[in-house]
């Protein structure tokens, strides 16, 4: 009955790293960009949420109706501003950028809020249980962040393939030359599609400033999470990114029940087997 | 008609000129321990360190195109194995860096087996993740103290040099010795044949590979060739600092961020750049590191800038407006006049 | 030529330091079909790729219905009513052959072009509606290219290389189509590698030779020794 629980918590974490990679695996979709700096936004929401429901005095879950949409902005303006100026055929601009990026986020939060861990409060739902039957129980909070999780991807998926919206996306990054003449403007569609993205950040950092204590140093460590789960499930394929956050979260709850310094270790190395062992991932859709 | 013959020269009067204030400037670093103070010393040697590191990441990312954000990895490794085979294994000290060099360079093997497999962006990330797992490796290992770390025992510091002073100046000499034997091997590669497919590689990788370039072999070398390196550069680094820690020696920051901010602002895919880049980053360091923070959110703004609107760097703006070239790199076709013109004229 | 469409005034292009284009001037009337020939590299396709806004030009350069439009970027071109079928077809392959149609009329532009009626004027697609769109011949995707243009109701439609890697009957068929959409009130351009094909189809022709327009007048007084003689230069 250890094990199950210590798997049931691996799979609802999962969920939660799925929703980091969800946002990562859609910007490398659209534009072929990888926001080094994606882990730095996540935190970045945390903090938002923490200022949001201090200075307003809501809860996290209230907060989300700000938090999301400002982030979303946040996400246009960077991509208009900034991003879509490092685009192009050359690998090294959007790297570097997203990178100092990543630099100034951490060390802007930093001064801002040093480095004290934070905590997002939720009440009563941060201790509540589910008795599934006796010996297994299962957190509310985890369960509903899962529940959150797939939602988003589900949704993901919707707009992807039943929109007009996600056509716009796909056409886009197959082919942005041609997609201008079907009166798609590139820079407009990029810059929606890195709000999408922040915006499901947003909802992570919630989610995540509420589960476990956050600091202006921990982005890094969530965008590698996001990676792997985004490599381990497979590359192009949303459904697979919850599979490969699914594993990434067992992995990790395995490595931490034998040893809790064995946690990251654990998940690190199942990633670095499935490099090995089958490079494509879990469930690939391959698309260039 | 006989055909115009050529041949192939790399110096010019304006890189000759260069190099000989290069050689100037070397001759003058070497004897500085008579003419410099003991912190000056320590200054110069961690420039070293990074002119090398700054070097080596540019050989891979600027010329085989393989952005690793992970170099830290290498240098953690060869931190750890400096103590690690000095202390369990009766390595003489100066002896311990180039054997950390050769195991970095086995160890890349199959890193590199692995993370080739990842492409591009993904690739830099898959980089980290294995300095990732170096690090959490290293906090394993408790006869080096796990976590925490540990300190180079004494008797050890002794065995560099009997005195003080005399081990601040060996280690100041290796560390220069060392900076420059990068910078020559680099610059000896990159003259080679194999630095004529690098810079190919470097320009269009897809029209040198379909000029017969083996694309996976020289980005497999160079990666390999880099770790060495690094790993080298790790050790000496730790061995001046006497203590090694997990975070310290595999600190992305340290090891990865400041390299790549020298790189970029020198200027990428030329061997000057990181030279020019290291004397900038020291110079604002000196300026500005009371601000903490600030002063890393600063660097990465002026990255961010340089990136954008000066993308060949500091140097990269020197050759295109001046063309020069302090180290011999540039090839230039001479032609010789056809032999029968010179007989004709001689009738 | 009074109340034309488009007019092209004078255009040049740029690919680098690479001039292709050196002072285009061309006229389309409203309902005509313009057929654009000339050899390899005598910058056809650039022509097209210049009024359909995907090469920068001169502002008065460009003007269409009497409003300049050469410094407009291709997805506002789209927006005013012109309409380019890019050579090689380039149907996006991520999208089935109706999601490409629809993708075509993205911006919603009034007219009598809709789903129902590509798929009347090709049956083919109909019959292939949800597949991806690799899976078409070729034929059938320079239809499906056709009718994603024409989804976009333009004023006028360029059409580049139509008939390229196509076989003659499937090249026939298509050109059959072509006077239904003059019919419906759309000016055609096309560039054609085909010269029979491209005088049997249009009302008047340009024929350009290393960026220059080396001949213009009506198909019918297009003979083989003017056509030579404009194709090839001296």
């Amino acid at each position: 009955m250890e094990w199950t629980n210590t798997i049931v918590q691996g799979v609802l974490t999962g969920g939660l790293y799925a929703m980091f990679a969800a946002g990562l695996s859609l910007i490398f979709g659209v534009m072929r960009l990888v926001n080094i700096a994606h882990g730095d936004f996540i935190v970045l929401a945390a903090y938002l949420a923490l200022v949001v429901t201090e200075t307003l005095g809501i809860g996290p879950l209230p907060s989300l109706l700000i938090v999301v949409p400002l982030m979303a902005a946040i996400g246009y303006a960077l991509q208009r501003g900034l991003l879509n100026r490092t685009l192009g055929d050359d690998l090294l601009p959007p790297l570097l950028v997203t990178f100092g990026l990543s630099i100034i986020i951490q060390n802007g939060l930093l001064e801002l809020f040093t480095a004290d861990s934070r905590r997002l409060q939720a009440g009563a739902l941060e201790v509540a249980t589910w008795q599934v039957t006796p010996g297994l129980s299962i957190g509310l909070l985890p369960l509903l962040q899962f529940v959150a999780a797939v939602a988003v991807i589900g949704g993901l998926q919707e707009l992807f393939y039943r929109t007009a919206f996600g056509r716009a996306f796909r056409a886009t990054s197959d082919d942005p030359a041609v997609a201008q003449l079907m009166g798609l403007d590139n820079r407009h569609v990029f810059a929606l599609a890195m709000a999408l993205s922040l915006a499901v950040v947003g909802l992570a950092g919630v989610l995540l400033a509420v589960r476990a204590n956050f600091d202006p140093a921990i982005g890094p460590a969530r965008l590698i999470f996001g990676f792997e789960a985004v490599i381990i499930g497979g590359l192009g394929n949303l459904w697979g990114t919850l599979a490969g956050g699914i594993a990434l979260g067992v992995a990790q709850a395995i490595g931490a029940k034998l040893d809790p310094g064995w946690q990251l270790l654990a998940g690190h190395l199942t990633f670095l087997a499935v490099l090995g062992a089958r490079p494509e991932g879990l469930f690939p859709r391959i698309r260039g | 008609m006989s055909a115009a013959t050529f041949h192939v020269r790399f110096t010019d009067r304006r890189s000759a000129i260069g190099l000989a204030a290069f050689a100037a400037a070397l001759v003058a670093l070497a004897c500085a321990p008579w003419w410099a103070g003991r912190d000056d010393l320590y200054l110069l040697e961690q420039i070293f360190a990074y002119v090398a590191l700054a070097s080596l990441w540019n050989l891979l990312a600027g010329y085989a195109g393989l952005v690793s954000v992970g170099q830290q990895a290498y240098v953690g490794l060869g931190a750890y194995l400096l103590f690690g085979l000095t202390i369990f294994a009766d390595v003489p000290p100066l002896w311990a860096i180039p054997l950390a060099g050769l195991i970095g360079a086995l160890a890349a093997i199959p890193v590199a087996a692995l993370v080739f497999r990842l492409r591009g962006h993904y690739f830099a990330i898959g980089t980290w993740v294995v300095a990732e797992v170096f690090r959490l490796l290293a906090s394993q290992v408790a006869a080096l103290g796990g976590g925490s770390g540990t300190s180079l025992p004494a008797s050890i510091v002794i065995a560099i040099a009997p005195s003080r002073t005399m081990r601040e100046f060996v280690v100041y000499w290796i560390a220069l010795a060392l900076a420059v034997a990068i910078l020559g091997l680099i610059l000896l590669l990159l003259r080679s044949r194999y630095g004529l497919a690098l810079t190919a590689i470097r320009d269009n990788e897809l029209a040198a590979r379909s000029n017969g370039v083996d694309v996976a072999r020289v980005k497999f070398v160079v990666y390999v060739f880099t770790a060495c390196g690094t790993a080298m550069v790790g050790a000496l680094i730790f061995l001046q600092k006497l203590r090694i820690s997990p975070d310290a020696a595999f600190s992305v920051n340290d090891w990865t961020a400041f390299v790549i901010f020298i790189t970029v602002i020198g200027g990428i895919g030329r061997l000057e750049g990181p030279i020019v880049g290291t004397i900038v980053f020291f110079a604002l360091r000196q300026a500005l590191a009371d601000l903490g923070a600030l002063y890393l959110l600063m660097l990465g703004a002026v990255a961010i800038v340089v990136m954008l609107w000066a993308p060949k760097g500091i140097w990269g703006v020197i050759v295109e407006r001046l063309d020069w070239q302090i180290f011999p790199l540039q090839r230039r076709v001479v032609f010789a006049p056809p032999a029968d013109n010179i007989a004709r004229s001689k009738t | 030529m009074p109340d034309a469409l488009l007019e092209v005034r004078d255009l040049t292009a740029f690919y680098g330091d690479f001039q292709a284009l050196f002072g285009v001037s061309i006229a389309v009337a409203r309902r005509e079909v313009v057929a654009i020939i000339g050899a390899n590299g005598a910058g056809k396709s650039t022509l097209l790729k210049s009024i359909a806004g995907l090469l920068p030009a001169r502002r008065d350069a460009i003007v269409l219905d009497g409003a300049p439009i050469g410094d407009l970027p291709a997805h506002r071109v789209v927006a005013r009513g012109i309409a380019l079928v890019p050579e090689g077809r380039r149907l996006f392959p991520s999208l089935t052959v109706e999601e490409n149609l629809l993708i075509g009329g993205q911006l919603r532009r009034p007219g009598p072009w809709t789903l129902e009626r590509v798929y009347a004027l090709f049956p083919a697609l109909a019959e292939r509606r949800h597949l991806p769109s690799p899976a078409l011949s070729g034929g059938q995707q320079q239809m499906a290219a056709l009718g994603r243009a024409l989804m976009a109701n333009p004023w006028l439609l360029l059409c580049d290389e139509i008939s390229l890697g196509l076989a003659p009957i499937v090249i026939h068929d298509i050109y059959a189509r072509l006077p239904a959409i003059v019919a419906e009130g759309i000016s055609l351009v096309i560039v054609e590698q085909d010269i029979a094909q491209a005088l049997a189809a249009a009302s008047r022709v340009y024929c350009l030779q290393e960026g220059r327009v080396a001949f213009a007048g009506a198909a019918r007084a297009a003979t083989r020794e003017t056509v030579a003689a404009a194709y090839f230069g001296n």
